[in-house]
């Protein structure tokens, strides 16, 4: 089963929730998505690391053949082409791959090159199979290595845990659209609430069974508990604001690992998970 | 020659737009007619590449210098291949600035921003 963890900003604890869910399931794959700044593997250290770049298919023209009819202009509807003093101008940047442009160029002037956007590294921690996805720096969009991200694993491992990148745009629905059941981490605070909002409407848009972790709890009021329970939202635990779990944490080491009261509270919290999942599977069969 | 400032409305004694690429309009004055016109911008609503559309446009349009608050990254660039100039606009209205440019009291925009991409900037 696919468990996608994921929520409206960053910080509230996504990568605390999916690496340790992964750590204490017996055997697993942690996909970290958030290729803007992956951290997973901080807490990991996986071993025998492969890495793979991945590229973009970007169009280029040949001069001789252009013959300035604009066809290609036209039909590109991110504008990242231009012609100007008889030369087709490419912005790769604002260039979405989707490779119309060839297809629609009478003249076949058009071809496609490869541009290196990023990496996919694939490694081992323990019973982790760990797959970290990097975006280089100032490249716009990641969904092309989120797709690879998620295409390219094999499904005998029980659990794939994966760790989403902030908000709720485009590549936030890359990751979490095969998922089986997403987990919304969320911060008790009024910031939180809204930005637990923004993801709680992506789900139920993508109609993905869910529930929430709440992290960084205090004694008092929680506004996003509330939240939940206005919106009869399932909780499924309340992670504490514990100085022992937050220097672990600092310190790049994974609390299950460490302490068997944090191996307790993520085992339960994955028991619930499963039997959600496997609830979901049978009322929707 | 022709100059284009990007306006917020249909007149002549209309403001300047703060956006090139995302403006309503184009105020396209000749300096040898003292006619001026007014375009269009196509690209206002553009998904993307806003301003790679809007400079598109300038440059059909034979306009040899630009009269503006600011400027994206990718507009500059096509701009720059079409050799046509970037001047900063002093804060008033449109025909000010057109008066300022004949009278040769504008400077060139050096501050080409990085543009919004949707993003807030990068």
């Amino acid at each position: 089963m696919k468990i996608a963890v994921l929520s409206g900003k960053g910080g509230t604890g996504k990568t605390l929730v999916s690496v340790n869910l992964a750590s204490v399931a017996k055997k697993s794959i942690y996909i970290d998505c958030d290729v803007e700044e992956p951290n997973g593997y901080l807490f990991f250290k996986p071993k025998n690391i492969k890495s793979e770049n991945i590229s973009i298919s970007i169009p280029f023209a040949d001069e001789k053949l252009c013959s300035g009819c604009r066809k290609c202009i036209d039909f590109c509807k991110f504008n990242a082409l231009a012609f100007i003093i008889n030369k087709l101008i490419v912005f790769d940047d604002v260039c979405h791959s989707c490779g119309g442009c060839v297809l629609f160029c009478p003249e076949k002037a058009l071809a496609e090159k490869d541009k290196i956007i990023g990496e996919v590294q694939r490694g081992v921690s323990e019973n982790v199979d760990v797959i970290t996805g990097i975006l280089n720096t100032g490249e716009a969009s990641g969904v092309p290595i989120i797709k690879k991200l998620l295409n390219n694993h094999s499904e005998e491992k029980e659990f794939t845990f994966i760790d989403c990148p902030p908000g709720s745009a485009c590549i936030v629905m890359e990751s979490i659209k095969d998922a089986d059941y997403c987990i919304l981490v969320a911060e008790p605070t009024l910031f939180g609430v809204h930005n637990l909002n923004m993801v709680y409407e992506l789900v139920r848009l993508f109609k993905k069974p869910h529930a929430v972790v709440l992290n960084k709890c205090l004694e008092g009021e929680n506004p996003a508990e509330k939240f939940c329970r206005e919106k009869d939202i399932k909780i499924l635990a309340k992670i504490p604001f514990d100085r022992e779990l937050g220097t672990l944490n600092s310190n790049a080491l994974i609390s299950v690992r460490e302490n068997q009261k944090y191996r307790d509270m993520f085992s339960s919290m994955l028991q619930i998970v499963t039997k959600e999942v496997q609830h979901e599977t049978v009322t929707n069969s | 020659m022709k100059i284009a400032i990007p306006v917020d409305d249909k007149s002549t004694k209309t403001s300047v737009c703060q956006s090139f690429g995302r403006t309503p309009y184009y105020l396209i004055y000749d300096t040898d007619s003292k006619e001026s016109i007014f375009l269009d911008n196509s690209a206002v609503a553009s998904q993307g590449g806003a301003g790679i559309k809007a400079a598109q446009t300038i440059v059909d349009s034979k306009v040899s210098a630009i009269i503006t608050p600011r400027c994206g990254e990718n507009a500059a660039e096509v701009l720059k291949a079409a050799n046509i100039k970037l001047y900063k606009t002093i804060n008033a209205s449109a025909q000010d600035n057109i008066d300022a440019f004949n009278d040769g009291k504008l400077s060139l925009l050096e501050d080409i921003h990085p543009g919004f991409h949707g993003h807030g900037g990068k």
